[in-house]
């Protein structure tokens, strides 16, 4: 059986800069990939090219084997790959429900307005958003815009799930919410790929682990290995003795 | 559309006032709703693009001349009765806006709305040398023309209370697209196009079609209203003044809202009523629009509509 999400080889320049250099990498049905690096390490640069926000300077991306390398962001999501934003971006002056309905109504199903309502209401029920769905998504806080971008992929009922540093800038009961949800989510059967800097959380979470540095894999693997490759504590971690802590009990809602 | 919808009685509202002339057989009211009418449909069908897509239109009074043409010439040279010419204008000039749109809906911003105005120059210097067209001088309309209608009397009536179904059906129109998953979509554009294509909306297509949808209407009222003065030539056809007034009408009502485009159109047209009749005023007419404009923009960016509807909320429900 083939992966879920397949990438080879994919690389972006911009100038002379190589922001996404010949990174490979695959991902399960069901399974949570962890994506870290330091900041500027082409993590996000690799989502936007995955998702078809950028076109890629070469390589290719297969989603269950078929190939979307290079497809428009709307042709993209309706194949069952949905995303959320590092800076949040909400459809400021519609209301939380109608952000979700977008997302529902042009999802990887086509549903009907009063159909992609009952979705969106649902989904706001799981990511504990209900209660706000008759205001303004600019009205929201910051933790809210961040589950109202998890919300809004969710509608578009995604086979994978890129989460883009989801779970930054929210407090520790927040973060355990969301955990919490992402658990229920890979229940559910979703895979997801999580950049992050939150390292408990992406250690104890993840089935496997990528590293990126300067736009190349610098290391892929289970979390502890990852936490304990010598390369990856020199450009990322810094502290050899990390592993230990964070891959330690798993303590929903911790901070590191 | 049910009578259980508000909008469904303040539909049947506005087309009731402008029977008022027909019933009462006043014909300088007439004329004064007529223009009333067309400031309303143009209104409204420009809300689609900047109230509800978020692109500045300028040229919008392109679909308005280039409706009147196509109209006049099928009406002189084809011979068609002028309701089928109406109707062709508009689904020519709604073809020809969904190729047009495509293109140069790539543009966004101010970028966009330079180049709509470049599209009125171009299409009124295309017509003023097109020779089928009359050039410069325009087409004219033979008398026999009105005959068919039961003489200019008749005649006039009847593009009259075709004009008041065009605007219901402006109205409607707006209505349907605000309530709608197109419309959704079409909010999405207007907050964040990149976002709207992340969650899945096809944005080129759905922008050409708004582009399109909006130049249907507009095609046909400008065929029955150059049908009725009888002449049209390019200047008048595409007049970039009354395109701008079309803004300042949709600004002042309120971008975004069914009612608050019409509202705005209606009011615009009173208030430039008087002023041109007005000694003093007469000559200031646009100084007055512009003012009017900058004020709305300043103090009321959501327009009277926006307004009331922020004073309350519970009307947001009844005049959408």
């Amino acid at each position: 059986m083939s992966a879920l999400l397949e990438v080879t080889g994919l690389c972006k320049h911009f100038g002379g800069l190589r922001a996404v250099d010949e990174v490979s990498f695959t991902v399960e049905e069901g399974e949570i990939l962890g994506l870290i690096g330091p900041n500027g390490a082409g993590k996000s640069t690799l989502f936007n090219l995955i998702t078809g926000v950028m076109p890629p300077s070469g390589g290719r991306v297969r989603l269950a084997g078929t190939d979307i390398t290079g497809w428009p962001p709307y042709r993209v999501v309706r194949s069952g790959l949905a995303r959320t934003h590092q800076i949040v971006r909400p459809l400021n002056d519609m209301t939380v429900l109608d952000n979700c309905t977008v997302g529902a109504c042009f999802g990887s199903e086509t549903l009907g307005l009063s159909q992609a309502r009952r979705v969106a209401g649902e989904i706001l029920e799981l990511v504990a958003l209900a209660d706000c769905r008759h205001r303004l998504a600019s009205s929201l806080t910051i933790a809210g815009k961040k589950r109202l971008e998890v919300a809004r992929a969710l509608c578009a009922r995604p086979k994978l799930l890129l989460l883009d540093e989801v779970l930054a800038g929210l407090n520790p009961t927040e973060v355990g919410r969301m955990i919490q949800v992402f658990r229920a989510l890979r229940k559910g059967g979703i895979a997801i790929v999580m950049i992050e800097h939150l390292m408990q959380a992406v250690m104890n979470l993840s089935d496997r682990v990528v590293v990126l540095n300067f736009g190349r894999k610098i290391a892929e693997g289970r979390p502890h290995e990852v936490a304990t490759d010598a390369g990856v504590v020199e450009a990322y971690l810094g502290d050899p003795h990390i592993a230990a802590r964070l891959t330690g009990p798993v303590s929903d809602g911790a901070t590191p | 559309m049910s009578p259980k919808k508000p909008f469904f009685w303040v539909l049947v509202a506005v087309i009731a006032v402008f029977l008022v002339p027909v019933l009462t057989n006043n014909v300088s009211l007439r004329e004064s709703l007529l223009l009333a009418a067309i400031y309303i449909i143009l209104t409204s069908n420009l809300n689609l693009m900047i109230g509800f897509t978020g692109y500045v239109n300028f040229g919008n009074i392109v679909f308005f001349g280039l409706g009147g043409y196509i109209g006049l010439y099928l009406v002189t040279a084809g011979g068609l009765p002028l309701v089928a010419a109406a109707a062709l204008a508009g689904a020519a000039v709604g073809a020809i806006a969904l190729v047009l749109g495509l293109g140069i809906l790539r543009l966004r911003g101010a970028y966009f709305a330079l180049a709509t105005i470049g599209i009125v120059e171009a299409i009124q210097a295309f017509v003023a040398n097109f020779e089928p067209w009359g050039g410069a001088t325009g087409l004219y309309l033979s008398f026999q023309a009105y005959q068919a209608l039961g003489g200019p009397r008749e005649a006039l009536w009847t593009v009259y209370l075709l004009l008041v179904a065009v605007m219901g059906l402006s109205l409607f129109l707006c209505y349907a697209v605000k309530n709608s998953r197109f419309g959704l979509a079409l909010f999405a554009i207007r907050e964040d196009e990149d976002t709207a294509a992340v969650l899945g909306v096809r944005t080129p297509l759905y922008k050409a079609t708004a582009y399109s949808l909006s130049g249907i209407l507009p095609a046909m009222a400008g065929a029955l209203f150059f049908f009725k003065q009888g002449v049209i030539q390019p200047e008048q056809a595409f007049d970039l003044t009354l395109s701008t007034e079309a803004i300042v009408m949709l600004m002042l009502g309120g971008q975004g809202t069914v009612t608050g485009a019409a509202l705005g159109a209606f009011l615009y047209e009173q208030f430039r009523g008087i002023l041109l009749t007005s000694t003093v005023f007469s000559s200031f007419q646009l100084v007055i629009a512009g003012a009017l404009l900058l004020v709305t923009v300043l103090f009321m960016p959501g327009g009277l509509m926006g307004w009331l509807h922020r004073r309350w909320p519970r009307l947001r429900k009844v005049l959408e």
